[in-house]
């Protein structure tokens, strides 16, 4: 096969070389000469964007895998292994980026032995390495099926209600979690972001990410792959996005409203814009084009507020977690050239690892003719990137 | 009983041997340089501030619910019964959670070190363990760090209030702070002026009262999906025996996913 670079190619290559020599660097000379994490500022891009945003994309698996199974809505059913597929990825690469932030990787294992159960990254740690394994379970009959394992595949299928369910509830355990972890610092995150339903707000929020990165995955998938677009699948997930964003916005503005922090919302700084910014991209611009049928109803319409709840939710992530630190630790933190190397790296891996699945196993629907298949096949590599944006990590 | 220190603002006279005695102590460097820093870092694990002509110390301050001991996931921070807040490097895998959950910000990090761990005073643990008093009490030329029974220290430092009422601040600082510290303040000016400010309460509960739900969800949770995951089928096996869904339809579906 000749091998022809095009520009994705060239942009996957430059992201795994500059990701190599940020990882050499991390490990060979430490946090401090890979990072600009400070005393004042423990916690950067990694845990923000590659662990708190990461579980979040990844939350489609257990949104569909419910709907699907649980729920009973058949109709979903094509879209369910590249969901499980993204989820999949997105966790194991969430561990992968563990590797980098943790001050000693090596002992990554001792929560397994070391138990602390009062402590929120405990159970964190516990869910997040349990549901690893039952997403791996709930992909492996794709694996199985490639290579016509019949017993292995008897079995997961037996078990696949019960693992579904378990899935289903770890999943809600540590989605809202990684907010309760930020329970403990009522002093220090400002009161934009700092609730007693801070475990509600990444539980309800997931769930909405979880239905727009299904509908843009789908979306791209169609474009880049020359699927057929499951569009009634798609507008039927847009409504219920409607209602779940509807349900998070009147709670985060009546939170916002009881703990007194809606009159900072007018006090023009700092905080106040990247609030701004959350709030429009997550709720306020989603909702005013779902809302109208028109545009929910059109696939390029679902798409744009697909992305927009995607990139509203990342940044109420990065509020959370470094925003909403700066005032009071008084320290402004950006991410040193190093860790946005390896946070590229992990979302350019997550591409590439996306594209090479549905390139070798059953992942979408056959429907098309060999031919059609064989030559999407051969442009994979350059339609990967686009296809899983954010998801991989 | 546990151990305290009660340290009198009022007395200190800022000649910083305490600052000398905990690096001797915890084998870390001292010299001009680093006893003019007035940050606590990871060579630095107590600072004696200067405002004026007053004093105030900044250490560990070795709560009674210690919230870095509550979110650490391995338990490699403890809080012990004679007092002291201990820390095991072994035990610990560098998550730093306990950096972010500190009220006071005060675990700091070997960000230099390629196998780096967390510094804090712990109170000189070992030290007390003997029953010897901590290095900075020990040091201490005026008094100012005393070293006791927090009960005690605690009766003391309010006869000291009531002694020279002019002199002091009206406020025992880690009587009641993030529900209780192992080292107790004096001062003759607002806390607040050298960074003291914490809420009333043992921070630790707003993590574990929602943690608390979680062994009742689990079980519920398994029931509410598993009744839905039946109510469902069972419809559609009504349905299919009605004859209101095509059978063949149904059966290739059921066949890829039973």
């Amino acid at each position: 096969m000749k091998f022809k670079l095009t520009f994705w190619k060239l942009v996957f290559f430059f992201l795994m070389a500059a990701g190599l020599y940020a990882t050499f660097l991390r490990f060979t000379r430490g946090l401090g000469a890979s990072t600009n994490l400070t005393d004042q500022f423990p916690w950067g891009i990694w845990i923000s964007f590659d662990v708190l945003c990461g579980v979040m994309l990844a939350a489609g698996g257990f949104t569909l895998t419910a709907t699907v199974h649980i729920l009973n809505v058949k109709r979903m059913h094509s879209i369910i292994r590249p969901t499980i597929l993204t989820a999949f990825l997105g966790y194991v690469l969430v561990c992968v980026a563990l590797m980098y932030d943790l001050g000693k990787p090596y002992n990554i294992w001792h929560p397994l032995i070391m138990r602390n159960p009062r402590s929120v990254m405990f159970e964190v740690a516990y869910c997040v390495m349990l549901y690893t394994t039952v997403l791996a379970l709930e992909f492996s009959p794709i694996v199985l099926e490639r290579f016509n394992l019949q017993k292995p595949l008897k079995v997961v299928r037996a078990i696949l209600i019960p693992l579904v369910i378990c899935g289903v509830i770890l999943s809600t355990l540590h989605q809202s979690s990684l907010g309760t972890l930020y329970l403990i610092v009522p002093e220090k995150l400002h009161p934009f972001w700092y609730s007693p339903l801070l475990p509600v707000f990444f539980f309800i929020s997931a769930i909405a990410v979880g239905l727009a990165m299904t509908i843009f995955e789908s979306s791209m998938s169609a474009r880049h792959f020359g699927l057929h677009l499951e569009l009634p699948v798609l507008q039927e997930l847009g409504r219920v996005l409607v209602v779940v964003l509807s349900v998070y916005a009147v709670l985060r503005f009546e939170d916002l409203l009881h703990r007194g922090a809606l009159k900072l919302a007018l006090k023009p700084g700092y905080e106040m814009y990247l609030f701004w910014l959350e709030i429009a991209l997550s709720v306020l611009l989603p909702l005013a084009l779902l809302l109208q049928k028109r545009i929910r109803n059109n696939p390029h319409g679902l798409y744009w507020a697909a992305v927009l709840v995607v990139l509203g939710f990342i940044t109420n992530r990065m509020n959370v977690s470094i925003t909403g630190f700066e005032g009071s630790t008084g320290v402004r933190y950006f991410p040193k050239w190093s860790e946005l190397a390896v946070t590229g790296m992990i979302i350019g891996a997550g591409f590439v690892l996306f594209g090479l699945a549905v390139k070798y196993l059953p992942i979408f629907p056959r429907e098309e003719s060999l031919a059609e298949q064989e030559a999407n096949a051969a442009v994979v590599p350059a339609a990967v990137a686009p296809v899983l944006e954010h998801a991989g990590d | 009983m546990s151990k305290a220190l009660l340290y009198d603002s009022t007395i200190c006279i800022g000649c910083k041997q305490c600052e000398q005695a905990c690096a001797d102590q915890n084998k870390l460097p001292y010299n001009d340089t680093i006893a003019a820093e007035v940050q606590q870092s990871e060579h630095k694990l107590t600072v004696v501030l200067t405002r004026g002509d007053k004093f105030m110390r900044r250490l560990c301050m070795n709560c009674e619910s210690p919230s870095c001991a509550s979110v650490c996931p391995v338990g490699a921070l403890q809080k012990t019964a004679l007092g002291p807040v201990t820390y095991d490097v072994s035990k610990c895998m560098g998550c730093r959670y306990c950096m972010v959950a500190c009220p006071f910000s005060v675990p700091k990090y070997e960000w230099a070190k390629l196998v780096p761990k967390v510094q804090k005073c712990t109170m000189c643990s070992d030290r007390v363990a003997q029953g010897k008093p901590t290095a900075c009490a020990e040091i201490c030329p005026t008094g100012a760090t005393k070293f006791g029974e927090r009960n005690d220290l605690i009766a003391e430092a309010r006869q000291r209030i009531r002694d020279n009422p002019g002199q002091y601040v009206d406020h025992v600082y880690g009587l009641s702070e993030v529900g209780g510290t192992s080292v107790l303040l004096l001062s003759s000016v607002p806390f607040t002026d050298f960074g003291y400010g914490t809420p009333d309460f043992a921070l630790p509960m707003l993590t574990s009262r929602v943690l608390e739900r979680i062994p009742d969800f689990v079980p519920l949770g398994g029931i509410l999906l598993g009744g839905l995951w039946w109510i469902t089928h069972r419809r559609q096996e009504v349905a299919l025996a009605e004859g209101r869904l095509p059978a063949a339809a149904n059966e290739k579906k059921n066949g890829r996913k039973p």
